[in-house]
């Protein structure tokens, strides 16, 4: 396709910048890396506008489809005939939708941070390692093969990394960088184990093949991995299973969320695009993307579906509780990236069927737009006040008309109150989940209760509330901070708009999805009352919200120690597996294995010392013995070269 | 390409650094050789490129036959496949880089390069033989000078590392040996001479019970070489006791001289011996992977983290040849490069930090990113090729060895790659555990102000190095291209066998 031959550029920019200012960012170019790196993007940015534009309207429709195009592939590491890691750049409506995404909100953190990280000493590294980034989740998001989604899935974990703990000096962020990396780690072992499995099954890597290939009745590859099991578990089920791990990993589900909250060491921005917008729904991205394996196979979609069902009500529950602003806007990206698994996990294939897949994306796109939104938000309040905990702030609005604007938008967007985005996408995942599991759609109407009430009680409290004592001299920072937040609130409200479900759905197929006014009036009302609720606790300050939380007395301290996930974890980590496996291990190694070692050192010398006599220790003597030898040796050299 | 120029070059750079005076024109002489050798080394590349694209399909190319002793049938012979120039690039990359890095040193200089760039001999040698016997004579050139590398330049508890390290590897030749000769006495089944030659011996069958019997002394004494467990406790202390260059030389080149043999003698040679004891040596290579890394984790000085990571990374590729399959041979031998030039990149970047901060307890650095950026850059990349970040030349070896390694459906096999597979996420905490207390966190050491960061000899090696990981993380296919005929060649052999019975 020559035409959409330009894409490549999407990709070789970022990394062109990342290569340049990751050379000269530290001193060459570090005062001008910031615009370097915003011009970058801005053309990144176009170009994937213009992608959107000619794959929907231009070229990407056949016979009323969606259909997938190539636009580049070439082989980069073979592994045997048939099986090879293959890199290339395919076009489909999840990754035109996810170009988009991601471009557009990266541009926007880069203008944002041209402010926000103004005077940082690292300034260029910074932009480097947005640029790392940004071409990372590109990549990921176009990749044509499951293998080249791993690769690229490692590098946004580095480049997560390496931002997260871009203060490097300050030994939380440090340990907080390392958290993140070792638990998705972990879960990528997943990943990586699925994909062994997957491609061993199917015979190739290639993930259009991949689905061809088991989603076939009786093709033989999908009879030999449904046939052949494990506990009682067919390989195909496994295989998914595995590979939502590595999702549930990077999407911070429970209950490997632990890093997530976290990764709010990093700076501001890094988290509204990293730890918001982009990396952290690539796990959804993922079973998207295998989507028709796993509407195939029910198991593996029912465990997504109810894995995203609890990540979407216990982090509602625990940032009900938490006053670092950060922290509780982490703990709602969890929830609502919970909604879009779930979202997932209720979903058919075909027609009608795909409404929660279609859902699903929708709500991705929509949240990109109102968490980041929030998150830059967040940025600009911390700028003014130097501390992320809320108690520190309130009675901002005079002092931050803009941002107060936008972070309203942005909480009426995620309350799901019409006509904000997240309306829109919610209110389909829910009606998908009405029509196949009702369990899952109480828990995504209370969660949306719940979602409504801690965000406004972080709004009021920020905003409202009591101005704390101190003096706050400058007021939203330069042009470079509010421009982003206009656009992305603008964007928040009429992201709900796009008649989403005429673009992406899991057959490729257009469908008509229409909001449920009468469907829709309930949530919408629970949500209001619990704004109405949060309002009165929290609008002015008063004893109301201390008294309910000491009535609520065990379940309150239950869900403000974050039902003590990190405990756990430092217990496994800390006492089991270094004390009782790197430990012992390190032990046995110095002590037996080298033991036994010297022990044969030790008895050798006790058997030399019975037959030293012949050994003087003069080296005077060894010289004779050496020279003797070789007189021997050159005599018995001599000799053989004679009697043939 | 006439071969013997690989032996050539080191052995009149050590020559010419006999002769030369003070430092400078000793550093000098040791620069050129070593540049020369690298210049060879690519040549050879090139040569031998353009000999298959010719379409040249003989196993071993540039081949040169010479009698050294005829009542033995002991030859010169020597020529490389596609394995043999990876190894010697790797040789050529890891030798230029110690080198640079020893540039400063300033105890009895012209003794210290000479014996390195001695070692090099060996090394070059033993890839480039094709006679058993000529390859042990190398083998054992480049055990020899390490002894003395250890015991005189070293550090720490050096006179006892420098023991156990000369001592067990001349254990694990003396294994060698009885198993070479094993195999020579068999090999005149019609009658005939006997021989040491390689390509011969390939297209003899030696007896079931003979390969049974010899394999494991083989396998096990290059093992040695290879830090197979349970012979790997040379490793930790050899490594660490060493100076910097003898470090990078010894975990970069002398174990892949063992892992080069696992696969060239032992696997090639005795290829039913190599199906039948494959599982013992899974297990084994298993053990080495996730118990070593369990191991480096308790680690608290970085040389030792780094020596007991290279176990952990050299059992994969003995796995990688014990599973047999030609992905995972592949993996093998990509694991040896990969894992030769990034031990290399960090042991330098080790040295670079012990000569500037006097001490390599993680816990006593920290937040060096802030003094010595490119050196902390340098460590930070090497951690990350070790554990295994895509675009690095780590990701490619192990994700070939795994995907190799799957392809055994057996249970046992599969199990083995799994925990293999988990050693990922145990090397994620000892890399960034080391990272985060070394490079990360606020300054500890602030007495040591001004020690200022990598002068260019330090920049030049870490580059060449790093330039080699790129090469092979960024476009691994040309390395597949160069290692996968070569290994088809030993697969082959083994299918072979295993059919025939």
């Amino acid at each position: 396709m020559s035409h959409l031959s330009y894409i490549v550029w999407i990709l070789l920019l970022p990394l062109a910048n990342f290569a340049l200012l990751g050379l000269t960012g530290r001193k060459l170019l570090k005062g001008i890396s910031g615009v370097i790196g915003t011009s970058v993007l801005l053309v990144v940015a176009a170009l994937a506008s213009m992608a959107v534009y000619q794959y929907f309207f231009v070229y990407g429709k056949l016979d009323g489809i969606y259909h997938l195009i190539n636009v580049l592939q070439f082989e980069w590491l073979k592994f045997s005939p048939n099986v090879s890691i293959g890199m290339g750049v395919a076009l489909d409506p999840i990754s035109v939708m996810m170009l988009f995404i991601v471009s557009v909100v990266s541009l926007m953190v880069h203008v944002f941070s041209l402010g926000y990280m103004k005077g940082e000493e690292r300034f260029g590294t910074y932009y480097a390692f947005l640029s790392l980034f940004t071409f990372s989740m590109l990549s990921l998001v176009i990749s044509t093969n499951i293998f080249q989604i791993y690769i690229f899935w490692e590098l946004v974990g580095i480049s997560s990394y390496l931002l997260i703990g871009f203060y490097y000096d300050k030994p939380s962020a440090v340990a907080a960088s390392k958290k993140a990396f070792i638990v998705t780690r972990f879960a990528d072992l997943g990943f990586l184990v699925g994909i062994l499995i997957l491609s061993f099954g199917a015979g190739t890597l290639d993930i259009h093949t991949l689905i061809i290939r088991l989603t076939t009745v009786q093709s033989p590859q999908l009879l030999g991995m449904t046939t052949s099991s494990f506990l009682g578990i067919s390989a195909l089920t496994w295989g998914l299973t595995l590979v939502f791990i590595g999702g549930a990993g990077k999407s911070a589900m429970f209950p490997l969320h632990v890093w997530l909250p976290d990764a709010m060491e990093g700076p501001t921005p890094i988290s509204a695009l990293i730890h918001a917008a982009t990396m952290v729904v690539a796990g959804v991205y993922l079973v998207a993307r295998l989507f028709p394996l796993y509407s195939f196979d029910v198991s593996s979609l029912n465990i997504v579906a109810y894995v995203g069902a609890i990540s979407a009500l216990l982090p509602a529950i625990i940032a009900c509780t938490q006053n670092d602003i950060k922290r509780v806007l982490a703990y709602s990206t969890i929830s609502q990236i919970g909604y879009m698994m779930f979202g997932l996990g209720v979903s058919g294939y075909s027609g009608e069927l795909g409404l929660g897949y279609m859902a699903s994306m929708f709500h991705l796109f929509t949240h990109a737009f109102f968490k980041s939104l929030l998150f830059l938000c967040a940025g600009a309040i911390i700028h003014l006040v130097q501390s992320n905990d809320v108690k520190d702030m309130g009675g901002l609005r005079k002092l931050m008309p803009i941002t107060h604007i936008a972070f309203l938008v942005g909480c009426l967007s995620i309350a799901g109150i019409p006509p904000f985005s997240g309306f829109f996408s919610k209110e389909e995942i829910l009606s998908a989940a009405y029509q196949s599991n009702k369990l899952i759609y109480g828990v995504g109407v209370f969660t949306s209760m719940l979602t409504a009430f801690y965000m406004f009680r972080l709004y009021f409290r920020i905003f409202h509330s009591r101005a704390q004592n101190r003096e706050l001299a400058h007021g939203e920072g330069s042009l470079s901070m509010k421009l982003p937040l206009v656009v992305l609130a603008v964007s928040a409200t009429l992201a709900g708009f796009v008649p989403f479900s005429l673009f992406v759905t899991p057959d490729h197929a257009p469908i008509e999805a229409h909001v449920d006014l009468i469907f829709s009036i309930f949530p919408v009302v629970l949500s209001v009352a619990a704004i109405l609720f949060a309002a009165r606790l929290y609008r002015t300050q008063n004893a109301r919200p201390a008294k309910i939380a000491t009535s609520l007395g065990k379940i309150y301290r239950f869900a403000y120690r974050k039902f003590y996930f990190d405990e756990i974890y430092l217990f496994v980590s800390k006492k089991i597996i270094f004390n009782l496996i790197g430990r012992p291990a390190a032990w046995i190694d110095k002590h037996i294995v080298d033991g036994l070692m010297n022990l044969l050192a030790a008895t050798t010398v006790k058997i030399s010392v019975l037959i030293k006599g012949f050994q003087s220790g003069k080296l005077q003597n060894y010289a004779v013995y050496f020279f003797a030898g070789i007189i021997g040796l050159a005599a018995l050299f001599v000799y053989f070269r004679q009697s043939p | 390409m006439n071969l013997s120029l690989l032996i050539f070059i080191p052995l009149l750079t050590a020559f010419v650094i006999l002769l030369c005076r003070g430092e400078k024109q000793v550093r000098a002489a040791a620069l050129a050789g070593g540049v020369a050798q690298m210049l060879a080394g690519f040549i050879l590349l090139v040569a031998f490129w353009q000999e298959r694209e010719t379409g040249n399909t003989t196993q071993m190319l540039f081949q040169y036959n010479h009698q050294w002793f005829s009542p033995l049938q002991i030859n010169y012979h020597v020529g490389v496949d596609g394995i043999s120039v990876a190894m010697i690039l790797l040789t050529s990359f890891v030798v230029l880089a110690g080198i640079l890095v020893s540039w400063k040193l300033e105890k009895m200089s012209k003794e210290f390069f000479f014996l390195l760039i001695f070692l090099s001999i060996g090394a070059y040698g033993y890839f480039i033989s094709l006679d058993l016997f000529t390859l042990f004579f190398f083998l054992e050139i480049a055990v020899i000078p390490k002894f003395l590398l250890i015991g005189i330049w070293g550090s720490g508890k050096k006179q006892y590392s420098a023991m156990k390290l000369a001592l067990m590897l001349m254990g694990g030749s003396a294994m060698v040996f009885v198993g070479l000769l094993g195999l020579y006495f068999n090999t005149n089944a019609a009658g005939g001479l006997h021989s040491f030659d390689l390509t011969q011996i390939a297209q003899m069958h030696i007896p079931l019970r003979v390969q049974k019997l010899f394999f494991p002394f083989v396998f096990g004494g290059f093992g040695v070489f290879g830090a197979l467990f349970p012979f790997h406790t040379w490793v930790p202390d050899g490594h660490s006791s060493a100076p910097t260059a003898a470090s990078m030389f010894l975990a970069g080149i002398s174990m892949k001289l063992g892992g080069y043999g696992c696969l060239r003698v032992a696997t090639y040679l005795m290829p039913d011996a190599a199906h039948a004891y494959a599982p013992v040596i899974i297990v084994l290579a298993t053990i080495a992977i996730i118990y070593g890394a369990f191991a480096t984790m308790m680690q608290t000085d970085l040389k030792y983290i780094n020596a007991y990571s290279s176990v952990s990374h050299c059992g994969f590729v003995l796995l990688g040849i014990a599973m047999l399959t030609q992905t995972s041979i592949n993996g093998a031998v990509m694991q040896m490069v990969s894992h030769g030039l990034m031990t290399a990149l960090f042991f330098a970047a080790i040295g670079m930090i012990y000569d500037r901060m006097h001490t390599r307890v993680a816990a006593q650095l920290g937040g060096l990113l802030k003094i010595m950026p490119f050196i902390s850059t340098v460590f930070v990349l090497a951690g990350l090729c070790s554990l295994g970040l895509p675009g690095l030349s780590g990701f490619v070896a192990e994700a070939t060895v795994f995907m190799g390694a799957w392809q055994n459906p057996d249970t046992l096999y599969r199990v083995a790659t799994i925990l293999s597979c988990a050693s990922i996420v145990v090397t994620a905490v000892y890399i960034l555990r080391a990272v985060g207390q070394a490079i990360m966190g606020p300054l500890k050491k602030t007495d040591q102000g001004n020690v200022g960061d990598a002068s260019w000899n330090e920049k030049f090696a870490a580059v060449i190095l790093l330039a080699g990981i790129l090469a092979i993380g960024v476009a691994p296919f040309w390395l597949y291209k160069l290692i996968s005929p070569a290994a088809e060649v030993v697969i082959q052999h083994v299918t072979n066998a295993v059919i025939k019975n």
